[in-house]
Protein backbone atom coordinates (compact mmCIF):
# COMPACT_ATOMS: atom_id res chain seq x y z
CA UNK A 1 0.00 0.00 0.00
CA UNK A 2 1.48 3.41 -1.02
CA UNK A 3 1.27 6.21 1.48
CA UNK A 4 -1.08 7.92 -0.44
CA UNK A 5 -4.14 6.06 0.09
CA UNK A 6 -3.61 6.96 4.01
CA UNK A 7 -3.74 10.12 3.36
CA UNK A 8 -6.57 10.30 1.15
CA UNK A 9 -8.30 8.11 3.75
CA UNK A 10 -7.03 10.53 7.10
CA UNK A 11 -8.56 13.82 4.03
CA UNK A 12 -11.98 11.94 4.44
CA UNK A 13 -12.05 11.24 8.20
CA UNK A 14 -11.14 15.24 8.79
CA UNK A 15 -13.60 16.32 6.35
CA UNK A 16 -16.55 13.85 7.80
CA UNK A 17 -15.63 15.58 11.48
CA UNK A 18 -15.79 18.94 9.92
CA UNK A 19 -19.26 18.39 8.54
CA UNK A 20 -20.22 17.06 11.58
CA UNK A 21 -18.62 19.97 13.87
CA UNK A 22 -21.08 22.24 11.77
CA UNK A 23 -24.20 20.46 11.22
CA UNK A 24 -24.64 18.96 15.20
CA UNK A 25 -25.60 20.61 17.78
CA UNK A 26 -25.13 18.62 20.62
CA UNK A 27 -22.24 19.42 22.53
CA UNK A 28 -21.20 16.27 23.33
CA UNK A 29 -21.41 15.02 19.80
CA UNK A 30 -19.40 17.90 18.29
CA UNK A 31 -16.97 17.19 20.90
CA UNK A 32 -16.58 13.72 18.90
CA UNK A 33 -16.58 15.23 15.94
CA UNK A 34 -13.62 17.11 17.01
CA UNK A 35 -12.13 14.26 18.10
CA UNK A 36 -12.40 12.42 14.39
CA UNK A 37 -10.68 15.66 13.08
CA UNK A 38 -8.04 14.96 15.45
CA UNK A 39 -7.67 11.54 14.32
CA UNK A 40 -7.85 12.54 10.95
CA UNK A 41 -4.50 14.96 11.20
CA UNK A 42 -3.34 11.66 13.39
CA UNK A 43 -3.44 9.15 10.74
CA UNK A 44 -1.46 11.55 8.41
CA UNK A 45 1.26 12.41 11.08
CA UNK A 46 1.69 8.45 11.51
CA UNK A 47 1.96 7.65 7.78
CA UNK A 48 4.28 11.10 6.92
CA UNK A 49 6.15 8.91 10.07
CA UNK A 50 6.19 5.51 8.04
CA UNK A 51 7.30 7.38 4.78
CA UNK A 52 10.34 9.08 5.94
CA UNK A 53 11.32 6.41 8.31
CA UNK A 54 11.28 9.24 11.20
CA UNK A 55 9.96 8.83 14.43
CA UNK A 56 9.02 12.37 14.98
CA UNK A 57 6.03 11.85 13.75
CA UNK A 58 4.87 9.25 16.23
CA UNK A 59 6.04 11.20 18.80
CA UNK A 60 3.34 14.24 17.54
CA UNK A 61 0.44 11.59 17.10
CA UNK A 62 1.25 10.75 20.82
CA UNK A 63 1.17 14.31 21.98
CA UNK A 64 -1.92 14.70 19.65
CA UNK A 65 -3.31 12.33 21.62
CA UNK A 66 -3.19 13.64 24.76
CA UNK A 67 -4.10 16.88 23.43
CA UNK A 68 -7.32 15.22 22.51
CA UNK A 69 -8.00 13.52 25.56
CA UNK A 70 -7.35 17.10 27.44
CA UNK A 71 -9.34 18.39 25.60
CA UNK A 72 -12.10 16.05 25.99
CA UNK A 73 -11.54 16.36 30.23
CA UNK A 74 -12.34 20.01 30.08
CA UNK A 75 -15.14 19.54 27.49
CA UNK A 76 -16.75 16.67 29.26
CA UNK A 77 -16.56 19.22 32.55
CA UNK A 78 -18.27 21.95 30.48
CA UNK A 79 -20.97 19.78 29.47
CA UNK A 80 -21.82 18.35 32.64
CA UNK A 81 -21.64 22.05 34.48
CA UNK A 82 -24.43 23.09 31.62
CA UNK A 83 -26.12 20.10 32.44
CA UNK A 84 -26.04 20.75 36.19
CA UNK A 85 -27.35 24.40 35.71
CA UNK A 86 -30.21 22.54 33.62
CA UNK A 87 -28.92 24.61 30.31
CA UNK A 88 -30.30 22.95 27.38
CA UNK A 89 -27.76 20.62 25.92
CA UNK A 90 -27.84 22.87 22.23
CA UNK A 91 -25.14 25.15 21.13
CA UNK A 92 -27.84 27.05 19.14
CA UNK A 93 -29.42 27.82 22.28
CA UNK A 94 -26.50 28.84 24.47
CA UNK A 95 -26.29 32.20 22.78
CA UNK A 96 -26.22 34.10 25.89
CA UNK A 97 -22.69 35.68 24.97
CA UNK A 98 -24.22 36.75 21.46
CA UNK A 99 -23.86 40.63 21.83
CA UNK B 1 -2.37 -8.80 2.74
CA UNK B 2 -1.86 -6.15 3.75
CA UNK B 3 -3.67 -4.74 1.24
CA UNK B 4 -6.50 -6.36 2.14
CA UNK B 5 -6.28 -5.50 5.44
CA UNK B 6 -6.13 -2.14 4.88
CA UNK B 7 -9.15 -1.52 3.21
CA UNK B 8 -11.25 -3.90 5.88
CA UNK B 9 -9.52 -0.88 8.89
CA UNK B 10 -10.45 1.73 5.79
CA UNK B 11 -14.12 0.20 5.75
CA UNK B 12 -14.22 0.12 9.92
CA UNK B 13 -12.47 3.53 9.41
CA UNK B 14 -15.37 5.34 7.18
CA UNK B 15 -18.13 3.53 9.12
CA UNK B 16 -17.53 4.71 12.43
CA UNK B 17 -16.78 8.30 10.90
CA UNK B 18 -20.22 8.40 9.33
CA UNK B 19 -21.85 6.69 12.36
CA UNK B 20 -20.58 9.42 14.66
CA UNK B 21 -21.63 12.09 12.51
CA UNK B 22 -24.93 10.59 11.23
CA UNK B 23 -26.09 8.78 14.49
CA UNK B 24 -28.97 10.95 16.43
CA UNK B 25 -28.56 8.83 19.93
CA UNK B 26 -24.97 10.45 21.51
CA UNK B 27 -24.41 7.19 23.13
CA UNK B 28 -24.62 4.92 19.32
CA UNK B 29 -22.17 7.80 18.13
CA UNK B 30 -19.97 7.15 20.89
CA UNK B 31 -20.08 3.23 20.41
CA UNK B 32 -19.40 4.51 16.36
CA UNK B 33 -16.23 6.35 17.24
CA UNK B 34 -14.97 3.31 19.54
CA UNK B 35 -15.53 1.33 16.47
CA UNK B 36 -13.45 4.26 14.57
CA UNK B 37 -11.02 4.17 17.23
CA UNK B 38 -10.18 0.49 17.14
CA UNK B 39 -10.26 0.80 12.90
CA UNK B 40 -7.73 2.93 12.94
CA UNK B 41 -5.31 0.83 15.10
CA UNK B 42 -5.56 -1.60 12.71
CA UNK B 43 -4.11 0.92 10.24
CA UNK B 44 -1.60 2.36 12.90
CA UNK B 45 -0.09 -1.33 13.36
CA UNK B 46 0.06 -1.36 8.91
CA UNK B 47 1.72 1.81 9.55
CA UNK B 48 4.98 0.39 11.72
CA UNK B 49 3.52 2.24 14.68
CA UNK B 50 3.33 -0.37 16.90
CA UNK B 51 3.44 1.48 20.45
CA UNK B 52 1.15 4.40 18.97
CA UNK B 53 -1.70 2.15 17.97
CA UNK B 54 -1.40 -0.10 21.28
CA UNK B 55 -1.76 3.42 23.15
CA UNK B 56 -4.93 4.48 20.70
CA UNK B 57 -7.00 1.35 21.94
CA UNK B 58 -5.78 1.41 25.37
CA UNK B 59 -6.00 5.06 26.31
CA UNK B 60 -8.26 6.59 23.54
CA UNK B 61 -10.65 3.62 22.81
CA UNK B 62 -10.68 2.66 26.96
CA UNK B 63 -10.24 4.97 29.36
CA UNK B 64 -11.63 8.05 26.86
CA UNK B 65 -14.26 6.40 26.14
CA UNK B 66 -15.25 5.39 29.58
CA UNK B 67 -15.29 8.72 29.92
CA UNK B 68 -17.72 9.40 27.47
CA UNK B 69 -20.23 6.74 28.10
CA UNK B 70 -20.13 7.95 31.69
CA UNK B 71 -21.19 11.69 30.67
CA UNK B 72 -23.15 10.69 28.27
CA UNK B 73 -25.06 8.35 31.06
CA UNK B 74 -24.91 11.51 33.33
CA UNK B 75 -26.49 13.80 31.08
CA UNK B 76 -28.82 11.58 28.96
CA UNK B 77 -28.77 11.77 25.50
CA UNK B 78 -31.40 13.91 24.62
CA UNK B 79 -29.85 16.84 23.05
CA UNK B 80 -30.92 15.88 19.23
CA UNK B 81 -34.29 14.28 19.86
CA UNK B 82 -36.04 17.16 17.64
CA UNK B 83 -34.07 16.56 14.93
CA UNK B 84 -34.92 13.30 12.23
CA UNK B 85 -32.67 10.41 13.02
CA UNK B 86 -32.70 9.09 9.25
CA UNK B 87 -29.90 9.60 6.54
CA UNK B 88 -32.10 11.24 3.93
CA UNK B 89 -33.93 13.40 5.78
CA UNK B 90 -31.43 14.38 7.76
CA UNK B 91 -30.26 17.13 4.46
CA UNK B 92 -34.04 17.76 4.73
CA UNK B 93 -33.81 18.82 8.25
CA UNK B 94 -36.57 20.68 10.58
CA UNK B 95 -37.22 24.01 9.48
CA UNK B 96 -35.62 26.34 6.01
CA UNK B 97 -32.64 27.80 8.37
CA UNK B 98 -31.80 24.02 9.45
CA UNK B 99 -31.87 22.71 6.17
CA UNK B 100 -29.88 25.88 4.90
CA UNK B 101 -27.10 25.09 7.73
CA UNK B 102 -26.69 21.38 6.48
CA UNK B 103 -26.29 22.22 2.75
CA UNK B 104 -24.04 24.61 3.47
CA UNK B 105 -22.03 22.46 6.24
CA UNK B 106 -22.23 19.80 3.02
CA UNK B 107 -21.11 22.30 0.39
CA UNK B 108 -18.38 23.18 2.86
CA UNK B 109 -16.95 19.70 3.45
CA UNK B 110 -16.91 19.05 -0.41
CA UNK B 111 -14.72 21.93 -0.81
CA UNK B 112 -12.75 21.69 2.15
CA UNK B 113 -12.10 17.76 0.67
CA UNK B 114 -11.50 18.80 -2.84
CA UNK B 115 -9.01 21.75 -1.03
CA UNK B 116 -7.32 18.53 1.44
CA UNK B 117 -7.34 16.40 -1.49
CA UNK B 118 -5.04 18.44 -3.70
CA UNK B 119 -3.07 19.45 -1.08
CA UNK B 120 -1.89 16.21 0.19
CA UNK B 121 -2.17 14.11 -3.35
CA UNK B 122 -1.52 16.69 -5.97
CA UNK B 123 1.60 18.42 -4.50
CA UNK B 124 5.38 17.57 -5.94
CA UNK B 125 5.39 15.22 -3.46
CA UNK B 126 7.93 13.29 -5.60
CA UNK B 127 7.92 9.55 -3.46
CA UNK B 128 4.61 9.86 -1.85
CA UNK B 129 4.20 6.66 -4.36
CA UNK B 130 6.51 4.57 -2.55
CA UNK B 131 6.05 2.29 0.67
CA UNK B 132 8.25 4.02 3.13
CA UNK B 133 10.21 2.19 5.53
CA UNK B 134 10.99 -1.50 5.65
CA UNK B 135 9.53 -3.99 8.21
CA UNK B 136 13.18 -5.11 10.31
CA UNK B 137 12.12 -7.32 13.27
CA UNK B 138 13.93 -6.70 16.03
CA UNK B 139 13.83 -4.74 19.92
CA UNK B 140 14.51 -1.58 18.17
CA UNK B 141 12.66 -1.61 15.29
CA UNK B 142 11.42 1.23 14.00
CA UNK B 143 7.88 1.92 16.26
CA UNK B 144 8.70 -0.28 18.83
CA UNK B 145 7.88 0.87 22.57
CA UNK B 146 11.68 0.80 22.97
CA UNK B 147 12.10 3.45 19.59
CA UNK B 148 9.39 5.71 20.80
CA UNK B 149 10.68 5.39 24.70
CA UNK B 150 13.87 6.07 23.88
CA UNK B 151 12.57 8.98 21.24
CA UNK B 152 10.43 10.17 24.21
CA UNK B 153 13.30 10.62 26.62
CA UNK B 154 16.44 12.07 24.24
CA UNK B 155 15.17 14.04 21.53
CA UNK B 156 12.03 15.07 22.91
CA UNK B 157 12.21 15.47 26.24
CA UNK B 158 10.67 18.45 26.25
CA UNK B 159 7.35 17.39 24.93
CA UNK B 160 7.15 14.86 27.15
CA UNK B 161 7.42 16.77 30.11
CA UNK B 162 5.17 20.03 28.76
CA UNK B 163 2.43 16.82 27.71
CA UNK B 164 2.43 15.94 31.06
CA UNK B 165 1.35 19.36 32.42
CA UNK B 166 -1.07 20.06 30.09
CA UNK B 167 -2.96 16.75 31.49
CA UNK B 168 -2.12 18.08 34.78
CA UNK B 169 -3.78 21.31 33.78
CA UNK B 170 -6.79 19.58 31.90
CA UNK B 171 -7.74 17.40 34.98
CA UNK B 172 -7.55 20.42 37.42
CA UNK B 173 -9.87 22.85 34.81
CA UNK B 174 -12.45 19.62 34.95
CA UNK B 175 -12.71 19.23 38.14
CA UNK B 176 -12.60 23.53 38.74
CA UNK B 177 -15.85 23.27 35.83
CA UNK B 178 -17.36 20.43 37.07
CA UNK B 179 -17.30 21.11 40.51
CA UNK B 180 -20.75 20.95 42.67
CA UNK B 181 -21.13 24.98 43.95
CA UNK B 182 -22.31 25.84 46.80
CA UNK B 183 -24.35 28.85 47.98
CA UNK B 184 -28.06 28.15 46.94
CA UNK B 185 -29.27 25.88 49.73
CA UNK B 186 -27.74 28.00 52.49
CA UNK B 187 -28.24 25.25 55.24
CA UNK B 188 -24.73 24.05 54.88
CA UNK B 189 -22.81 27.48 55.15
CA UNK B 190 -19.34 27.25 56.41
CA UNK B 191 -18.86 29.86 59.59
CA UNK B 192 -15.66 28.77 60.86
CA UNK B 193 -12.64 30.48 59.74
CA UNK B 194 -9.20 28.49 58.50
CA UNK B 195 -6.45 30.26 58.39
CA UNK B 196 -6.43 29.37 54.45
CA UNK B 197 -8.81 31.68 53.66
CA UNK B 198 -6.85 34.55 54.33
CA UNK B 199 -4.95 33.26 51.55
CA UNK B 200 -7.58 32.41 48.94
CA UNK B 201 -11.43 33.41 48.69
CA UNK B 202 -14.09 31.19 49.33
CA UNK B 203 -15.42 28.70 47.29
CA UNK B 204 -12.61 29.40 44.36
CA UNK B 205 -12.31 25.82 43.40
CA UNK B 206 -10.27 23.65 45.50
CA UNK B 207 -10.11 19.62 44.87
CA UNK B 208 -12.04 19.50 48.46
CA UNK B 209 -14.53 21.60 47.69
CA UNK B 210 -14.73 19.55 43.97
CA UNK B 211 -15.67 16.55 45.67
CA UNK B 212 -17.98 18.06 48.00
CA UNK B 213 -15.83 18.74 51.22
CA UNK B 214 -15.03 21.77 52.63
CA UNK B 215 -11.92 22.89 53.57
Amino acid sequence: MTIAWYLALSAIVFVLGAVGVITRRNPLVILLCLELMLNGGNLALIAFSRHFANGAGQIFGLAVMAVAASEVCVGLGLVVAINRRSLPLDVDRLSELRG
Amino acid sequence: MSAVLFFIAAAGVLAGAVGVVVLRDPFYCVLALVGHLLSLAVLFLLLRAEFVAAVQVLVYAGAVMVLYVFVVAYVGGEGDRSEIGQLGERLGGAGPVASGLRLGGAVLGGALLVELLIALLGTGLEAIGKKGAPYSPGPHAFGTPAYVGELLLTRFLVVFEVTSFLLLVAAVGAVVLARRRRGLGGQDERDVLTPLDLLRPRDTGTMAEGVGKHS
